[in-house]
C-alpha cells in the first residue's frame, strides 16, 4: 500500500521524459553532419555483374570475429563475389585446427573454389592436398608468402611480414630515431614476430619488444604507460596494428613521453590522426585488395585458366601512408575500403 | 548423489496388468532419468534441424567432419566430465593440451631423438601437470577453480617462454621428416575408411575411450569413488574411500586426455603454435555440462559428455553448412546450446517428476 505513492511517481516521471522525447523528435533535432545520413550518401564502389555461370567461393580465414581489418578483407571479397556473380561464404577462426576444419566443411560442400589465408602453413598442409584431390582450386591470401606455392595455391596475394618491418626500420633510421618499443598484441602469431624481427634487423637504435593483450584494449594502455614511464628513452613505438596505434596514443599522452607512434594498417581513427599529425605513418596491406583478388583469381581461373602474378606473389603491400598522401585515402579509408 | 536405483521385488513378476504397465513406465522414467538422455535427445534435435536446414549437412563427408571435429572436444570433455562428477573443475585443460604438443615436438627435435621419445616426454610431462593440480588442490584445500585458474596461466606463460628459448620463435619446427612421425600419425592423426566412409582415427579412439569410461564409472569400484567424492566428501572418506587419491588420478586422467589430443593435433598438424588452446578449457566443461553432468559434482555419465561434444560439433560445423552469415555465428551457437541444455533439463524433470 505504502508502495503506491512512489510508483505513480515513477510513473509520472516516465511519462514526462517519454513525452520529452516524443517532441524532441518530431521537432528534429537531428544532426547535420555524420551519422548515418552522412556515411549512406558516401558509398560506391558498385560494378556491373558477369553473365557467367552462377559459382560458390568458400572464404576462410584465420580473423577474429568483428575484427576491422577482416571486415576490410571482407568487403573487398564481396564485392569481387557481386561483380563476378560468385556466391560468397566466408567463415573464419583463429585456431589453426578450427580454421583446417572450416576448410574440411567447404571441401564437403563442393564449393568451386576456396580462398584461404595460410597464418598457420603447416596446419593447412592436409587439407588442402585434400582439396587439390577433389580438385577444387586455392588461392592464398594475407599471409602465407613462403608456403602457398608448396601448397598447391594458384596464386598469392598479401604481404610480406619481415620486409614490411625491415622497410619500418630504414625509415625510422632515417628519421634519426634512437630506441623503438615494438608492441605485439598476439602472443604466438609468426607474423607479428616476422614485422617486429625485420625492425630490428634494419633499425640501427635499440629494438625492445612488448607483449600486450590485444583482446583488452585498457590492459594495452596501461602496459605501455608502465613500459613508457620506466623507459623515459624510448622515441617510437610501432603498433602492428590500428586499433592498437589509437591506443598507443593515449599511453603515450598518459605517461608524458616523448614518443611517436607509428603503426601497421588503417582505419578512420588512424587516418584522422596522421591527417592531424599525431601518428607518424602507418604501413598499409591493402586488406580490401586481398580480399577481392583472392575471389577474382578464383574466377578468373575458373572462367578463362587465368593465374594471376606468373607463379610469383601478388604482392598487395606494403605502402606507407603519411602527410604526403593522406589527403587521397583519407576518404577510401572513410568509407571503410581501406 | 540423487541416482536411485530400484530392484523389482520377486511379487512384481506375479502382478497384475494394470501394475505391470506401472512397472513398465517406470522402467522408461528410469531410461528418462539417466544423465545422458537429454543430451541424446538434443543431439537428435539438433541432427535433424541441420538434415532440414543444410542440405550439404547431409552427405556423409558431412558427418565425418562433423565427427571429427566432435572428437578432439569430445576427447577432451570426457575426463573434463569424469573430473566434474567427482566435484572438481579445470579450467587449465585447455592450455595442457598445447604443453603437451609442444613438450613432444621441442623434446624430439631439440635432442633429435624418435618422435616416440617426445610422445613419452608428453605423457610425463601431461600427467605431472595433472597430478600436480591433484596435488595442490588436495594438500591445500583451495576450490579447484583457483588451483587450476593458477596453472591455466603459468602453462600460458610456460608454452610461450619455454619454446621461444628452444626455437626463438613461437611456433614448433615442423617434425613430419624424423623418425616415428610416420609411425605416429598412423596412430594419433590417420584418416581409416570404414565402408567407404574416410574418417579421422580419433573418431574411433573416442568412442573406445567413452566405453572404457562408461565401463569404469558403471562397473568398477573407482567409477563409485568418482560418485562418492563429488557427492560427499566428508561421508565418502568416513566409509573408506580414499578421496586424496581419488581426485588427484581424476586430474591425471584430464592430463592423459590433453596428452592425446595434443598427439592429434601435433601429428596432424606437424608444428604447434604456442599461443593457441585458450578458451577451449570452456568448451570442454559446456560439453559435459550438456552431457547432463552437474556443475556442483556427484552426477553425470562418460556418454553424456560425448553426446555434448557431438552437439557442439553439429552446431559449429552446420551453421558453416547452412551457409549462414557468420557474423552471427556466436549469436547461433549460444541459442542452440542453450536450447539443448533447456531440453535435457526439461527431459530430466518430467522423467523426475512424479
Amino acid at each position: 500500500m505504502d508502495r503506491s505513492p512512489r510508483v505513480r511517481k515513477t510513473r509520472a516521471t516516465a511519462l514526462v521524459a517519454a513525452c520529452t522525447t516524443g517532441i524532441l523528435l518530431v521537432t528534429g533535432c537531428t544532426s547535420s553532419t555524420g551519422g548515418k545520413n552522412a556515411e549512406t550518401a558516401s558509398n560506391g564502389m558498385v560494378a556491373g555483374r558477369a553473365k557467367t555461370p552462377r559459382m560458390t567461393i568458400a572464404m576462410v580465414t584465420h580473423g577474429v570475429a568483428g575484427d576491422p581489418y577482416w571486415d576490410v578483407v571482407r568487403k573487398g571479397a564481396e564485392a569481387a563475389a557481386a561483380k563476378d556473380n560468385v556466391k560468397l561464404v566466408y567463415s573464419s577462426d583463429p585456431t589453426a585446427s578450427n580454421q583446417a576444419n572450416l576448410v574440411r566443411n567447404a571441401i564437403n560442400q563442393k564449393v568451386d573454389g576456396i580462398a584461404v589465408t595460410l597464418a598457420t602453413p603447416d596446419s593447412m598442409r592436409g587439407v588442402l592436398a585434400k582439396a587439390e584431390a577433389a580438385g577444387i582450386p586455392v588461392s592464398a591470401f594475407n599471409q602465407g608468402l613462403d608456403y602457398w606455392k608448396k601448397l598447391g595455391a594458384i596464386g598469392y596475394f598479401g604481404s610480406d611480414e619481415k620486409f614490411a618491418g625491415q622497410m619500418v626500420g630504414n625509415r625510422l633510421n632515417s628519421m634519426g630515431a634512437k630506441h623503438d618499443l615494438c608492441l605485439i598484441h598476439a602472443q604466438g602469431t609468426v607474423a607479428l614476430e616476422d614485422r617486429c624481427a625485420g625492425v630490428k634487423s634494419t633499425f640501427k637504435g635499440k629494438t625492445d619488444i612488448l607483449y600486450v593483450n590485444g583482446q583488452d584494449m585498457s590492459s594495452v594502455q596501461s602496459t605501455l604507460t608502465a613500459k613508457l614511464r620506466q623507459d623515459p628513452s624510448i622515441d617510437q613505438v610501432t603498433a602492428l596494428q590500428a586499433t592498437i596505434g589509437t591506443t598507443a596514443l593515449s599511453s603515450v599522452k598518459d605517461a608524458n613521453s616523448k614518443a611517436k607512434v607509428n603503426t601497421f594498417d588503417l582505419n578512420k581513427d588512424i587516418v584522422s590522426e596522421i591527417k592531424n599529425g599525431s601518428i607518424e605513418f602507418s604501413l598499409d596491406f591493402q586488406p580490401y585488395l586481398q580480399g577481392y583478388l583472392a575471389v577474382d583469381s578464383l574466377w578468373l581461373n575458373k572462367v578463362n585458366g587465368d593465374i594471376i602474378g606468373g607463379g610469383r606473389p601478388t604482392l598487395t603491400g606494403p605502402a606507407f601512408v603519411d602527410k604526403s598522401n593522406i589527403a587521397k585515402v583519407y576518404k577510401y579509408a572513410q568509407n571503410g575500403t581501406r | 548423489m540423487s541416482a536411485h536405483t530400484t530392484t523389482p521385488s520377486p511379487s512384481a513378476r506375479s502382478a497384475t496388468r494394470v501394475q505391470n504397465r506401472t512397472a513398465q513406465r517406470s522402467l522408461m522414467r528410469r531410461f528418462l532419468a539417466r544423465p545422458e538422455v537429454g543430451a541424446m535427445i538434443g543431439a537428435i534435435a539438433v541432427y535433424a534441424f541441420f538434415w532440414t536446414v543444410a542440405p550439404s549437412f547431409r552427405a556423409v563427408d558431412s558427418l565425418s567432419t562433423v565427427l571429427y571435429q566432435a572428437s578432439t572436444l569430445g576427447l577432451m570433455a570426457l575426463p573434463v566430465g569424469l573430473l566434474m562428477i567427482g566435484g572438481e573443475f579445470d579450467l587449465s585443460a585447455g592450455v595442457a593440451v598445447i604443453t603437451s604438443s609442444l613438450t613432444a615436438s621441442m623434446f624430439a627435435y631439440q635432442l633429435s631423438m624418435n618422435v616416440w621419445m617426445g610422445v613419452i616426454a608428453a605423457l610425463l610431462v601431461s600427467l605431472a601437470v595433472g597430478f600436480f593440480n591433484g596435488y595442490v588442490l588436495v594438500k591445500t584445500k583451495l576450490p579447484s577453480f583457483l588451483v587450476t585458474l593458477g596453472s591455466f596461466l603459468m602453462l600460458q606463460g610456460l608454452n610461450l617462454a619455454i619454446t621461444k628459448i628452444f626455437t626463438g620463435n613461437v611456433a614448433t619446427n615442423d617434425i613430419s621428416d624424423m623418425q616415428g612421425f610416420n609411425s605416429a600419425k598412423a596412430v594419433f592423426a590417420s584418416d581409416i575408411t570404414i565402408v567407404g566412409i574416410s574418417m579421422k582415427v580419433t573418431v574411433l579412439w573416442w568412442l573406445l575411450f567413452v566405453a572404457i569410461a562408461t565401463w569404469v564409472l558403471l562397473r568398477a569400484k573407482f567409477g563409485n569413488w568418482v560418485f562418492a567424492v563429488g557427492g560427499q566428501n566428508e561421508s565418502a572418506r568416513a566409509v573408506g574411500v580414499p578421496v586424496s587419491v581419488t581426485k588427484i588420478v581424476l586430474f591425471m586422467l584430464v592430463g592423459l586426455g590433453a596428452w592425446f589430443v595434443g598427439m592429434h593435433q601435433l601429428f596432424e598438424y606437424n608444428t604447434v603454435q604456442s599461443g593457441e588452446g585458450i578458451g577451449n578449457e570452456l568448451l570442454y566443461i559446456v560439453a559435459a555440462v550438456i552431457g547432463g553432468c552437474l556443475l556442483t559434482g556427484g552426477y553425470g555419465s562418460a556418454i553424456g559428455p560425448a553426446f555434448g561434444a557431438f552437439i557442439f560439433g553439429m552446431v559449429t560445423q552446420g551453421i558453416v553448412f547452412a551457409g549462414w552469415n557468420p557474423d552471427w555465428f556466436k549469436f547461433f551457437l549460444g541459442v542452440m546450446l542453450l536450447g539443448a541444455m533447456l531440453l535435457n533439463t526439461w527431459v530430466r524433470r518430467q522423467a523426475s517428476r512424479r
